[in-house]
């Protein structure tokens, strides 16, 4: 297995770290840049769902389908 | 003691839930289901040494191998359709939920369609009026 279980910590801490980041920049009144760094955080921690998702789909279709 | 580490997993990963859930609900989200799939793939590597086992003794029994794999097949539907649909219900989206689990019966009923055929055909041929 290539991904540990330190990804999930991953996952938590850049979640807790956008919404500080989300936070000071609408309180310096840049609505748009805390809404873009949302947006960014949100397609990281989406790539590495997807990655996962792709392996578990991966290894059901070989170990039950047979392909 | 796998479990342990399992539970303790879990119980971790829900905090870290509860605790980001406060500011953004989405990577709360994606944390949950990032830990269902971990567990689910932990799990399924397990599974496999039990397949082959399983394999082998239908290979010594006789069975026609492609009973086994339609019985495998749809096994992996369902293990699919239930992580799929509890993973959208946790979501909120009861509805879609509730698709899914029917789109996974109706497949597992199309792969079954020929086992009962043959069931079927055998009753019948066991039958002394029908021939």
């Amino acid at each position: 297995m290539n991904i540990d279980v330190s990804a999930i910590f991953q996952i938590a801490g850049i979640g807790i770290i956008t919404a500080m980041i989300h936070t000071v920049l609408k309180q310096m009144g840049k609505e748009d840049m805390a809404q873009w760094v949302t947006l960014i955080g949100f397609v990281v921690v989406l790539f590495m769902v997807i990655r996962l998702l792709n392996d578990l789909f991966q290894e059901i279709k070989t170990i039950f389908l047979f392909q | 003691m796998e479990i342990i580490q399992i539970v303790g997993l879990g119980l971790v990963a829900t905090v870290l839930t509860l605790v980001v859930r406060e500011q953004k609900p989405m990577f709360a989200f994606l944390l949950a289901t990032f830990t269902g799939l971990f567990i689910f793939l932990y799990v399924i590597g397990k599974i496999e040494t039990v397949i082959g086992v399983l394999e082998q003794l239908a290979d010594r029994s006789g069975i026609p191998s492609i009973y086994l794999k339609t019985v495998l097949k749809i096994i992996g539907i369902a293990y699919i359709a239930e992580f799929g649909s509890q993973i959208v219900r946790d979501a909120g989206q009861e509805s879609i939920a509730s698709k899914i689990e029917f789109a996974g019966k109706i497949l597992i009923l199309v792969m079954a369609v020929p086992i009962i055929s043959v069931i079927v055909e055998t009753v019948l041929g066991l039958l002394p009026i029908g021939s």
